[in-house]
This record gives structure tokens, sequence and C-alpha cells, in this order.
């Protein structure tokens, strides 16, 4: 039983990490405005899920669970707000999104 | 080893940090790296073991001087002016200092090391005695509070001094009649017309509040104190300004009220002080306080960790609304 939960939380682990790096090299690659925020809200969201409840779980149930169920319970309120603020700031400053295929990404800001 | 490995990582990032500070000509990008890098001094702090300090730079550096940094971008630009420096007298400066600075590194004590003089000196002493003379888990807070009571409540007067600066500083030509000339329905620079945001920020605000309390009065068993809670406590409002318009936080905890919250916390740390006189003790010794010491300490400790609270909310809070107000002016 331990043993499956260490196995299950180290999938968990590994995965949010997976998401985090993946998160991070969209954000840097992606070519504008907007999908370098898609790439980047993936950190923060399933990123977050998969490496706070891999912790949860080698925590066992403890107090140091039911914190860190409170700090993704603020994670997954927060995040998705802070990234849809973003957006509409992006949108309300003029930023319109592109439709069509990619174009290359220009260099200067 | 691991430890060593990840505090390698969280300085290199630090330093990369701080060469984007450098480098970057956007005040605004720069502001942000601000923030990354109290955060990750603050990630650094926590691998130090010292939680109270790590709390202190998440909640002021990343979080409160953010916001404050922003407020003063707001008033002027984004771009920095091209400076007329003297680079090579800076480049000069900086080799020195770095010189010396790793000169001194020489004669530093392994990390960790006990016996290095820092644990030699009063800290053994503090770490035996708390247990006897106060009986708080956190040494941290029996040193602050009490043990070094006196350094604290200069720390107080400092804040507070540092307010009343501000708000000089930002209060000059104004000539006091910022009440009057902001309408209160007028559509303040809040995020008044995003609704997500101000839904989630609405239903977080009580949580932020109860999670200040929590730090306040948490101070003894675990981190926190009066420093953090009243960053949280302070950026709470904050958020609470931002959500609704500044003159709807300022309807809720009007100036007057802020200015006796600034002045109240500071009364409070030294009337304890007075008060433990009057009862036969030392200025700030709180056993007197009580008929027990060690009960007398937790009063004493538990009301002037209070009055920091206050005073560092009440100072920030101040703070934030002169940068806001003189962006109207």
């Amino acid at each position: 039983m331990a043993m499956t939960i260490d196995i299950l939380s180290w999938i968990m682990l590994t995965a949010g990490g997976a998401f985090v790096f993946i998160g991070g090299l969209g954000a840097l690659r992606m070519p504008n405005l907007y999908t370098r925020m898609h790439a980047a809200s993936l950190t923060d969201t399933m990123g977050a899920v998969l490496v706070i409840g891999g912790i949860m779980m080698q925590a066992g149930l403890t107090l140091a669970t039911i914190k860190l169920a409170a700090i993704l319970l603020f994670l997954l309120l927060t995040s998705p707000t802070a990234s849809n603020a973003l957006a509409s700031a992006a949108i309300l400053s003029g930023l319109q999104p592109e439709e069509g295929p990619i174009k290359p990404r220009k260099n200067a800001e | 080893m691991i430890i060593i490995l990840f505090g390698v990582f969280l300085l290199a990032l630090l330093v990369i940090t701080a060469l984007a500070i450098v480098r970057t000509d956007n005040l605004f990008a720069a502001v942000i790296l601000t923030g990354i890098f109290s955060l990750l001094m603050a990630a650094n702090f926590f691998l130090l073991d010292a939680a109270d300090v790590a709390l202190t730079e998440a909640a002021i550096g990343a979080g409160i001087s953010t916001v404050l940094f922003l407020g003063a971008l707001a008033l002027t630009g984004e771009r920095e002016r091209g400076g007329s420096t003297n680079r090579l007298l800076a480049l000069g400066v900086v080799t020195v200092t770095t010189l010396i600075v790793i000169y001194a590194t020489f004669d530093k004590p392994r990390l960790g090391d006990p016996d290095a003089p820092v644990h030699q000196h009063v800290g053994p002493w503090y770490l035996e005695k708390t247990p006897a003379l106060i009986d708080i888990p956190n040494a941290v807070t029996a040193v602050l509070a009490s043990f070094r009571g006196y350094d604290t409540l200069g720390e107080v007067f400092v804040v507070f001094t540092a307010g009343i600066g501000v708000l000089f500083l930002l209060s000059a030509g104004r000539g006091g009649r910022t009440e009057e000339i902001r309408p209160a329905d007028a559509p303040g620079p809040g995020l008044r017309h995003y609704l997500v945001p101000r839904v989630v920020g609405r239903m977080l605000i009580p949580f932020i509040f109860l999670f200040g309390l929590y730090v306040q009065f948490h101070g003894d068993y675990g981190p926190g104190g009066g420093f953090q809670a009243g960053a949280i406590v302070a950026a709470a409002v904050i958020l609470y300004a931002l959500l609704e318009g500044e003159a709807q936080a300022l309807r809720a905890l009007p100036m007057s009220v802020l200015k006796w919250l600034v002045a109240g916390g500071a009364l409070l740390y030294g009337a304890i002080g007075v008060a433990s006189m009057f009862l036969g003790g030392n200025f700030l010794d709180y056993s007197v306080l009580a008929s027990d010491p060690i009960t007398g300490q937790h009063i004493g400790i538990i009301v002037i960790e209070l009055g920091v609270g206050i005073t560092v909310t009440g100072v920030l809070l101040c703070v934030f609304h002169a940068f806001a107000a003189r962006g109207k002016v």
C-alpha cells in the first residue's frame, strides 16, 4: 500500500515537473503573447496540481497535507484569475489575437 | 549535499535576475524582476532555516514593494531615461567592492559551522533560556519581542518615521485637498470592469485577512509575527483597493483611521514598556505584567506584536494611498 502511494506520488511529481518544463519551454518559444500565456498557464494549473498532489501523497495524512491542500486551492483560484486578468489587459490595450497560420516571431518586442 | 546544490542553483538564479534588472531599460520589467529577486531571496532564507525572515521577505519584498513600485511607475514612465553616468567610474567602484567582499569571505566560517562566532556569542544563551524564561516554541519571536525588545521598538519607530517621511514627501505641494477632488462614484483606477478578478478577489479577501491574523497571533508558535502579518493585512486592503477602486478602500479605512494606526501601534508598544515600568519592572520587562512571570512575557509579546502589526499595516497603506492619490492630482 505504502509502495503504491509512493510510486503514484512520484509519477505525479514527475508528470508535474514535465508540465512545468513544457510550460516554460512554451513561454519561451511560442510566437505571440496569447499562445505564450497559454503555455505559461500550464505551469501554475496542471503543473501545480500534480506537484502539490505528489507532495501531499508523500506527506500522508498530517497537518502538512491540509496546509498543502489550502495552498493548492489558493493557487487554483488565483492563477487562472491572473491569466484572465493578463489576457483582458492585453485585449484592452489593443493587442489582437492573430488568426490564421502562424507568422514567424518578430524579434523586436 | 542536495541542499548545497539547491542553494547554488538559487544563488545562480539570483545573479541572473540581478543582471537582468541591470540590463533592462524597461522599468516595468525591472519591477517584476525585483519581485522575482525577492521571492528567490525568500527561498534562500528558507533554505537556511530562517523561516521568519523568509516570510517577511516574501510578504514585503515580493508582495508589497512590487505593488508600491508599480504605483510609483504609474506616475512616471515605463522606459528608463538614458543616463549620462560615468560607466568607467561605476565599473571601478564595483570591481573594488567585489574584490573587498571576496577577500572578506576568506575569513568567513564554513556554512553552519557550530564554532562560528555568531553561534558562540549570545545565541546559545537565548536558546537555552527561552524555554525557562519565556516558554514559547519559536525562539525567534522570543529574541525579537522580549530579549531584544528594545531593538524591535527601534525598528517600529524606523517604520513609523519612514512612513511619516514618505507621507511628507508625497503630499508636498498638494495642500491636503485630496479628499474633495475625488468623487466617490467616479470609475477609479481599479479593476472595476474586470468581472473575474473582482469575483475571485472578493472571495479571497476575507481569507487573506484570516491568514494575516493567523500569522499575527501564531508568531509565538511558528514563523510569523507583527511585521509579516502587517504586510499581509495591508496586502488584503490593497487588493480591495485595486478591485473596487481606491476611493472605496478609503471609505472603508479612511486616512484619518490609518494615521491613528500608524501612531497607535508604535504607541501601544511603548505603552507596554511604560506599563511594565509602573508595575515595578524595567522598561519592556514583561515579567511584571502578570502574577506569573511567564504569563506576563506571553501577554507582553502578544501585545507588542500587535503594536508592530498595526504600525506596519498603517504605514504600508498610507504609503500606498499617498502614491495612488498622487496620480490623480
